[in-house]
């Protein structure tokens, strides 16, 4: 089975900053996907080599198996929703369904006219003097109708009020459960993919930090408290990600798939806010060249 | 994708075709008038007569309202490439990188290539058609003036080989036209603002402008040289020019000239090919010296009138070749335009 995306040692440089290094991944198909990460890590950039709307300068990235951006074939099977929401200020709702139906062979004008109206939106109104909610709508409309195989959404919902996020969220998953699209879509903010994903790639300081399926990732995670102790004393199935230690305390994040079984241990499980930040704060203080323990401040600030 | 060019240039369509209306209706009204008139002054049926008819009708029209609308139709005829460079051409894809409408049109099934190539063919297109039909009624409507100009006394400007004139009539226009849609569509995608990119766009082309009737025009036909004695008596011009400090000079201007021609250069030169400057001998110097001694002498010196120019019948020639030059200009920066929006985003 070819994946949604497939990345190998993929680099993109903006002058003499890298935007995105190293990226290595492999996202399955028929997964909504959640790509997360602080802003400016790379996700747009990241999403935007996914869509062929940029080249990458190192590695290559195959969508679905081809070329990102090759041909109005490959272009016809992935659904783009960039960051913002661009449309046409200046064209209707309509002319948008229209601009739809001349340049996507596979236009579903159906689905298009009756998601509008479920929407409850004006087909003669102006773009431009949509709502942000609405805008968002719209472009994912367009994403939608042309009946794509991967559906890349960038940031679709930051700019949006917590009721427009909501039903953005809603009509994604519903499109998500009657076809067998795939979706890719970033946030910088957990809370917001948790709902609806299975799949989560964590990209920080322009490098892929972590990358599974949620329910694996939840589970191969375990939050170890208990007396003080060294953690090179761990048994060396349990990999340790981040550890912070109190003068009698120590609270240690593994990672293991094998269960813990040493009784001194209090296990907990971890959420998955808790699970991307604990990794978010381990690539800041690699970047920064901090010692380990500065990191885990920010896992215990959260707790 | 023509859906889409169309839908997204339908107001500067409709704009352009309002004002090229009002034009062709200024010319439509005025135009049988001046045609009128050259029939009243005799000029169809004339024989012998027609240099004083022709110049009689020019005279007549020269401050009235037909004069100031014959330089209005130069004026326009350079406005509009501009313009269109400026209000087609420049907004037409930098638009659409500021407002981030780009990534939208990129992700349909459409390949950047194809929408690009659309958009510059299309309305191209549109730009070319613009001008010629506007050189066209222009030129219909100045044709009476033109006719007497060229009938008239020798020496008479404005003939249609004359730097101002040539770009304003024939298809030189149309050539303008798509460059300067193209230079404009270029220019927004380099620089991706639109209100830098009309101000470059300007730039260029006028610069352009200035520079090919000096630089290029004369050049793209090998000029004509032609020599005739120098006639003292019949010179049009006869300049002693002596300064408190430094040698006396001379500047002698024959009176050669071919009809219509468009004259490069005017040169007196000595029978051994260089051009004459003087020194001018004592006589031409002196208040007490008979009235014809200073022309007797220069008439002794064999002096030859040099003339480089562009005959009257290259007017097609040239304008063609003009053109071309333009148009390939023009395939030139679309093939960088779409180049550029192939490889980047």
């Amino acid at each position: 089975m070819t994946a949604a995306i497939e990345a190998s040692g993929l680099g993109k440089k903006y002058g003499r900053r890298w935007a995105l290094s190293d990226c290595t991944l492999s996202v399955p198909v028929g997964r909504v996907v959640g790509l997360v990460g602080p802003n400016g890590a790379g996700k747009t950039t990241l999403l935007s080599l996914a869509t062929g709307m940029l080249e990458p300068t190192t590695g290559t990235i195959r969508v679905l198996g081809g070329a990102p951006g090759s041909g109005p074939r490959q272009l016809a099977r992935v659904g783009y929703v960039a960051q913002d929401t661009p449309t046409y200020a200046g064209l209707s709702v309509a002319d948008h369904l229209r601009l739809g139906a001349h340049m996507n062979p596979g236009w579903d004008a159906d689905l298009a006219a009756r998601r509008i109206s479920q929407l409850g939106l004006v087909p003669n109104q102006k773009a431009g003097t949509l709502s942000g909610g609405q805008r968002a709508q719209l472009a994912l409309t367009l994403a939608i109708a042309k009946r794509p195989e991967l559906l890349i959404l960038d940031e679709p919902i930051a700019s949006l009020d917590p009721l427009a996020r909501r039903e953005f969220l809603q009509v994604l998953m519903e499109t998500t459960a009657e076809s067998q699209v795939s979706v890719i879509m970033s946030s910088h903010l957990v809370a917001d993919l948790e709902r609806i994903t299975d799949y989560l790639v964590v990209l920080m300081g322009s490098r892929v930090q972590l990358a599974g399926e949620v329910d694996q990732l939840l589970d191969s995670h375990r939050l170890l408290t208990g007396a003080r102790r060294d953690p090179g004393a761990l048994p060396p199935s349990q990999h340790v990600v981040t550890e912070s230690h109190t003068d009698r305390q120590s609270t240690i994040l593994v990672r293991s798939d094998e269960p813990v079984l040493d009784p001194t241990w209090t296990v907990s499980q971890i959420d998955l806010e808790d699970l991307v930040l604990a990794y978010m704060g381990l690539a800041r203080t690699e970047a920064a060249g901090h010692a380990a323990p500065a990191t885990t401040k920010i896992l215990e600030e959260k707790r | 994708m023509i859906w889409l060019t169309w839908r997204q240039f339908r107001w500067q369509a409709i704009t352009s075709a309002a004002v090229l209306a009002v034009l062709a209706i200024v010319l439509g009204v005025t135009g049988p008038g001046l045609v009128t008139r050259y029939d009243q002054i005799g000029l169809p049926s004339c024989q012998s007569t027609c240099t004083a008819l022709a110049g009689k009708f020019i005279s007549e029209l020269e401050f009235g309202t037909y004069g100031k609308l014959f330089y209005a139709g130069l004026v326009v005829m350079y406005l509009v490439p501009a313009l269109i460079g400026i209000f087609w051409g420049a907004p037409l894809i930098s638009r659409e990188f500021e407002t981030g409408s780009f990534r939208l049109a990129w992700n349909q099934s459409v390949t950047r290539t194809r929408w690009v190539l659309a958009k510059l063919s299309l309305i191209g297109l549109a730009a070319v058609v613009a001008a010629g039909l506007l050189s066209l009624a222009i030129t219909w409507w100045a044709s009476p003036i033109e006719q007497a100009l060229s009938d008239g006394p020798p020496g008479a400007h404005f003939l249609p080989l004359s730097p101002l004139v040539f770009g304003a009539r024939g298809v030189a226009p149309l050539g303008y036209a798509a460059f300067a849609f193209v230079l404009g569509v270029t220019a927004g995608v380099l620089i991706r603002r639109t209100v830098p990119a009309m101000a470059v766009t300007l730039v260029i082309f006028a610069g352009l402008q200035i520079l090919m009737p000096v630089v290029v025009r004369p050049h793209l036909i090998p000029p004509v040289h032609a020599t005739a004695p120098f006639n003292a008596n019949t010179a049009d011009d006869f300049v002693i020019n002596s300064p408190q400090n430094g040698p006396a000079t001379m500047t002698l201007v024959g009176n050669y000239s071919v009809p219509g021609a468009w004259v490069l250069s005017n040169q007196t030169i000595t029978p051994s090919g260089r051009v004459f400057h003087g020194p001018p001998a004592r006589v031409c110097m002196s208040n007490s010296a008979p009235p014809n001694a200073c022309g007797n002498w220069v008439n002794s010196l064999h002096l030859r009138q040099l003339l480089t120019y562009q005959p009257q019948g290259r007017f097609w020639p040239l304008q063609g070749a003009e053109t071309g030059i333009y148009l390939i200009l023009a395939a030139g920066l679309g093939a960088l335009c779409t180049w550029r929006i192939r490889r980047r985003a």
